[in-house]
């Protein structure tokens, strides 16, 4: 399971299947998602206009929706003015190229170590940077805790705020003295599994790295328009040294990350920290503008990626996706991702955001991509907390639709639904369908049946006795 | 008042009990109610699972049998709040058609809270997901239930945690939803009822299919039927 390429998956149901049997991984999960779950619900309790603000959040998402255009060109005039430069990724393979020359050409001479440090990014696990990378002789250091143990761990993110959720203490200790020697300041020989003598462990590991590193490479939670801003948020400290010590920094940036100006981005320092890490605020914001002599990076480069971004923006369902600040309430308040964890999503963005997000940033063409859309129960958990108001239901089944339409492998269930429809709509074919149901219910066996929806049902569950009489019957009876 | 039931094709088929309790309250109540016999089904299941050209027929078709009635009276959360939310949106109109699951008919529109029911017995509500997240049905049943002779009324850990039926997830997604269920089941159990209580039967089906083969003491019932329970059938 190492590597950030998902090429080949099993669909979302097989992968599950196999989570669902993790004793560990379910107790980790389980204890895991609902302390962040309790937190979160008393943080937003404390703010009595959290409803406007949801909608604030909403609001100013689909107004700058809808002009991207004209507030990515704002962007870029800004970044340019302060001295940045901004570079256009349509897809995984230009944005992995423009990093890769760029650390190239920022790294000296050849006989320097090609090394960058990283802020933890969404959008670089997004596009495989750090696998792009290391196919160009260029290792990335991962600074957040929980990327660090998922990189050392030869492991992949299962979640978007805690992408180690799925390990505990003691796995992570393991992690930590097995693996640390190989890339730097090995673990202390006495490394006990105490959080803060992990953190301790991770810090010194970690500290050679930003000391030493040329190159950082970042994501950003916002860009405001108005200014060229980047907006880091981030709890550890790790972001804020990435994004000041190095000459160099490198933002890989969604597009639709944009904000139009700062009093929008107040609304979001609000939503974001309560949302996702259950804070009034966050630790570290770490905010700049372009290049500033003797502060911080001499050299800032922006790469604007797109990857499937403005196709989604076409569909007038789908494009709410794009609100998504990346809280992972969902994930965190989702009973289907608490039982299947975060790797069955197959992708970087797992949970019930991940389920509607991926399937429109890289298509339906994959058993994994098309399986998502009914990654879901449709209980609307997720729709409840997300800060910006995404209908995640509403677009799975929206989703569900282009499947079926779409791909194959659905002709089956298709005519079934059709057969469904015929009968209900064709009074003498409901009444003999419901008839023969009745007339045969002794024969029909509860459990262990042998295939199709019926055997998926009775593996686990049995099956309801059929009633005499159906409740029409009974009504010709008593009411005619 | 014209009132109409619709009783729902699960509960025709499987759970007729559940439709002959909801006559039977109503009834009770002084309530005169029809049942359009050319009803059939709201669509739910084929629109939720990626199929909205063979839900729209459905949605049509419920328009036609259901016309004329200023209320039509549904015991399932999940149906009642399908044809409220997506019909107008399949049948491009705006006002959805005067649709009441149980509760919210028996409250909103009779305001009773108190319906002459007897059930002796100790009992834990599940707000299943769509009546309680769709259509909002709040306190509503819990207040009725809170004034059924007899009746225990006991906390349900987690219980607006999903029960893991979802429609066609429970075969396309089997092991999470047994999973899911079998941790309601589970929390049922923990809550000491002897009933576990909801005012959808799709979501006790699955709820009751795991109990049953998990040999789980705990017995599925929907809200209607304990309404509709009097002392003299429980004497008899």
């Amino acid at each position: 399971m190492s590597g950030g390429t998902y090429l080949g998956m099993p669909s979302f149901p097989a992968a599950a299947r196999l989570a669902t049997q993790d004793k560990q991984l379910r107790a980790n999960l389980t204890r895991a998602t609902h302390t962040i779950r309790d937190k979160r619900a008393k943080a937003v309790a404390e703010l009595e206009d959290w409803a406007e603000l949801r909608e604030a959040g909403k609001r100013i998402k689909d107004h700058t929706l809808r002009h991207l255009d004209r507030y990515l060109l704002q962007l870029e005039e800004k970044v340019t003015e302060a001295g940045g430069h901004v570079h256009w990724a349509r897809d995984a393979a230009e944005a992995n190229q423009i990093v890769t020359d760029l650390v190239r050409a920022a790294g000296g001479g050849d006989d320097q170590p090609r090394e960058v440090v990283k802020v933890k990014s969404m959008a670089t696990q997004e596009i495989g940077l750090n696998e792009a990378l290391a196919e160009a002789g260029i290792t990335a250091y991962e600074t957040d805790l929980a990327e660090l143990i998922v990189q050392l761990g030869h492991d992949r993110p299962s979640h978007i705020l805690v992408p180690a959720i799925h390990r505990n203490r003691t796995e992570i200790r393991d992690i930590f003295r097995r693996e640390m020697a190989a890339w730097g300041r090995p673990a202390p020989d006495e490394l006990t599994d105490t959080p803060a003598d992990l953190a301790e462990a991770a810090r010194l590991h970690l500290r050679e790295k930003f000391l030493r590193a040329k190159v950082a490479v970042s994501g950003a939670n916002f860009m405001i328009a108005e200014t060229g801003t980047l907006v880091v948020l981030e709890s550890e400290g790790n972001g804020r040294m990435c994004l000041t010590l190095p000459e160099t920094l490198i933002s890989v940036v969604g597009i639709e990350k944009i904000l139009p100006s700062w009093q929008d981005l107040e609304v979001f320092l609000q939503l974001l920290p309560r949302s996702s890490t259950a804070e009034r605020m966050n630790p570290y914001t770490t905010m700049w503008t372009g290049t500033t002599q003797g502060d911080g990076p001499s050299d800032f480069h922006l790469v604007l990626l797109d990857n499937g971004r403005t196709d989604t923006l076409a569909d007038t369902v789908g494009r709410q996706a794009l609100r998504c600040i990346r809280c992972s309430a969902c994930l965190n308040v989702c009973p289907v991702y608490e039982r299947a964890g975060g790797h069955a999503y197959g992708s970087a963005y797992p949970g019930p955001i991940g389920a509607i997000l991926t399937p429109q940033l890289r298509g339906t063409a994959t058993e994994i991509d098309a399986s998502l859309p009914y990654a879901s129960t449709l209980c609307g958990a997720c729709y409840e907390v997300c800060p910006v108001a995404i209908d995640i239901p509403e677009v799975l089944v929206h989703l569900r639709a282009q499947v079926t339409e779409n791909e194959p492998g659905h002709r089956a269930e298709h005519a079934a639904m059709k057969a469904a429809t015929y009968a209900m709509t064709h009074p003498t074919a409901y009444r003999v369908a419901q008839a023969a149901a009745i007339s045969t219910r002794r024969l029909q066996p509860r459990k262990n049946l042998p295939i199709g929806p019926a055997k998926a049902w009775t593996e686990a569950r049995d099956l309801p006795e059929l009633p005499k009489q159906t409740f029409r019957q009974w009504w010709k009876e008593t009411h005619r | 008042m014209r009132i109409a039931l619709f009783v729902t094709c699960v509960n025709d088929v499987a759970f007729p009990s559940t439709g002959i309790a909801t006559v039977r309250v109503l009834e009770r109540l002084g309530v005169e109610v029809d049942f359009p016999e050319a009803q059939t089904c709201c669509g739910q299941m084929q629109y939720n699972t990626g199929y909205p050209a063979e839900a729209a027929p459905l949605a049509e078709k419920f328009a036609r049998d259901f016309r004329g009635y200023d209320a039509i009276v549904v015991p399932s959360g999940s149906c009642g709040a399908f044809v409220r939310d997506i019909h107008p949106r399949l049948l491009g109109v705006s006002e959805p058609p005067p649709v009441y699951e149980l509760t919210e008919f028996l409250l909103d529109v009779l305001q009773r809270e108190e319906v002459g029911a007897y059930f002796p017995h100790r009992v834990a509500y599940h707000p299943t997901c769509h009546s309680s997240r769709l259509l909002k049905l709040g306190d509503r049943p819990t207040r009725l239930l809170r004034h059924v002779e007899g009746l225990e009324l006991v906390e349900l850990p987690g219980a607006e945690e999903c029960c893991g039926f979802g429609g066609t997830f429970s075969v396309k997604n089997p092991d999470v939803s047994a999973a899911m269920g079998a941790d309601k089941v589970a929390h049922a159990v923990e809550s000491g009822a002897q009933y576990l209580v909801a005012a959808d039967n799709s979501c006790l089906m699955h709820i009751g299919g795991l109990a049953s083969r998990l040999k789980a003491g705990i017995r599925p019932v929907h809200i209607a039927e304990i309404l509709a329970s009097t002392r003299e059938e429980v004497a008899a």
